[in-house]
């Protein structure tokens, strides 16, 4: 397992060149939730006013829909959730700038397409432990479409959250590679 | 006859729904330990490390383990001696499900109606309910928290009966291998075999909620577990679904008899946070 490379948003081509799958990073800076409802909200949105209600370009969403913060949290358990539900939405979203995303479980080949066309990265977080990688964001505010609950878009602040780069931005996958190692 | 009051259901399943979502039951735990010594690949080992350290720093602190605290299963075996005072059973253990994540921090995640209304209801309500008439004076409440991911994987086929134990097998190890990382594995299966279409899902529902690796008391069906597992973490699939030797903690199979035309088989995927709680009252 490489070191761990520390990042920090927006991302630049620069940064994205030199992460290469199966990397191990922590991440600092802004980063947005979004998953499968907000995705088809957004690009309603979009096509109706041409706005969006926070700038995509050079950012990272995080699929994830949270636990309510407990007294003294940030925000509550917030482990990924499965990318495979935003794929329809994801290669017009990549279009509008977006450089990264944050989830767990593998990627349709127009997404991996996509991100090769649009130079992004694909990082995995470990669905399940939840609870420790809530330690890592420091702060959270809702900023769309706070009736979708869970599902709202949310700000968060994040201080070295860790995950792995699973397709980097040539279109290796590791959830490919990685199984035909261990494959008997 | 003894009699229950609702008001003892509400506050029993608000408990209940707090312990399943923060506190992983030891037997869980004591398999996820014992399968992160046997893995290989460096990846696996992190995730097994980070998926330990989770389990603890939850039930230390009350924190749910999985954000997905689940659309909130229950099996109810109500005794045939038990008389249920003060209310209806279904609204009890609603209520129960209402306060339990609402005043635990859990998160709510079912919508109003699947097609045309997927607006959240707010509170996790309506729990789904399975309920069984069995002899005795006692009412045991077993909840299972079923979070979407794993839940989504899940896979029914209708196989002739010429398909045999290898149709049987080939479907089970495929359902997994093809749902890859996506149901957070290391994974628990569980299988229903038999019985009609719903009958056989059920199963395989019931099947998550034994104790984690405790095979089947008929020796066949146990050595078909055994088999299935060896079969399973051959694919490679690893933890994650990023590659390894551990796809799964275990393979749980329930059986029924079937009608002279089918061999149903139904496999339903629990990740690693395989949360379940229960009492009798």
């Amino acid at each position: 397992m490489s070191e761990t490379k520390k990042i920090t948003t927006p991302l630049t081509d620069e940064v994205i060149a030199n992460l290469k799958t199966g990397d191990r990073v922590e991440i600092t800076g802004v980063i947005y939730t979004a998953r499968d409802a907000a995705h088809k909200r957004l690009l309603e949105e979009y096509a109706e006013t041409k706005k969006l209600p926070f700038d995509l370009k050079g950012q990272i969403i995080y699929y994830v829909g949270p636990c309510p913060a407990k007294p003294g949290q940030a925000l509550g358990s917030a482990g990924p959730t499965t990318s495979y539900r935003m794929d329809a939405y994801t290669p017009e979203i990549l279009k509008l700038g977006l450089k990264g995303m944050i989830g767990k479980g593998q990627r349709s080949q127009e997404v991996k397409d996509a991100m090769v066309e649009n130079k992004a990265v694909y990082f995995a977080a470990i669905g399940g432990a939840a609870a420790i990688i809530s330690k890592s964001i420091k702060k959270a505010e809702v900023i769309a479409y706070e009736d979708l609950g869970p599902e709202a878009i949310r700000r968060l602040e994040v201080e070295d959250f860790p995950c792995i780069v699973v397709t980097d931005a040539e279109g290796n996958d590791l959830y490919i590679t990685g199984p035909e190692k261990y494959a008997r | 006859m003894k009699e229950i009051h609702v008001n003892q259901i509400v506050d029993a399943v608000e408990a209940l729904c707090m312990k399943a979502a923060y506190d992983l039951p030891k037997d869980a735990e004591d398999r996820i330990a014992a399968c992160a010594k046997q893995e290989e690949s460096e990846f696996g080992k992190y995730i097994f490390d980070q998926i330990l350290e989770n389990v603890r720093y939850a039930r230390e602190n009350d924190y749910p383990i999985c954000q997905d605290t689940g659309a909130a299963v229950f099996f109810i075996e109500v005794g045939q001696d038990v008389h249920i005072t003060g209310g209806s059973l279904e609204d009890a253990i609603n209520e129960g499900v209402r306060r339990g994540y609402t005043n635990g921090y859990l998160r709510k995640s079912m919508v109003i109606d699947p097609v045309f209304n997927r607006k959240n209801t707010g509170d996790n309500t309506p729990a789904i309910i399975h309920t069984f008439i069995v002899p005795g004076n006692e009412l045991k409440i077993t909840i299972l928290p079923k979070g979407g991911g794993s839940e989504n994987m899940g896979k029914l086929a209708m196989l002739p009966p010429s398909a045999g134990l290898e149709g049987v097998k080939k479907f089970i190890v495929d359902a997994v291998k093809t749902a890859g990382g996506n149901p957070c594995p290391p994974v628990i299966v569980g299988v229903g075999i038999g019985g009609t279409m719903e009958k056989t899902t059920l199963l395989a529902k019931k099947a998550l909620a034994r104790k984690v690796g405790e095979p089947n008391p008929n020796p066949q069906y146990a050595q078909l577990e055994k088999e299935l597992l060896e079969e399973i973490n051959n694919t490679g699939v690893g933890p994650q679904g990023l590659g390894g030797r551990i796809t799964a903690l275990a393979v749980h199979i329930e059986y029924f008899p079937a009608h002279i035309t089918g061999l149903p088989v139904a496999v339903n995927l629990n990740c690693h946070a395989a949360r379940h709680a229960e009492v009798v009252l």
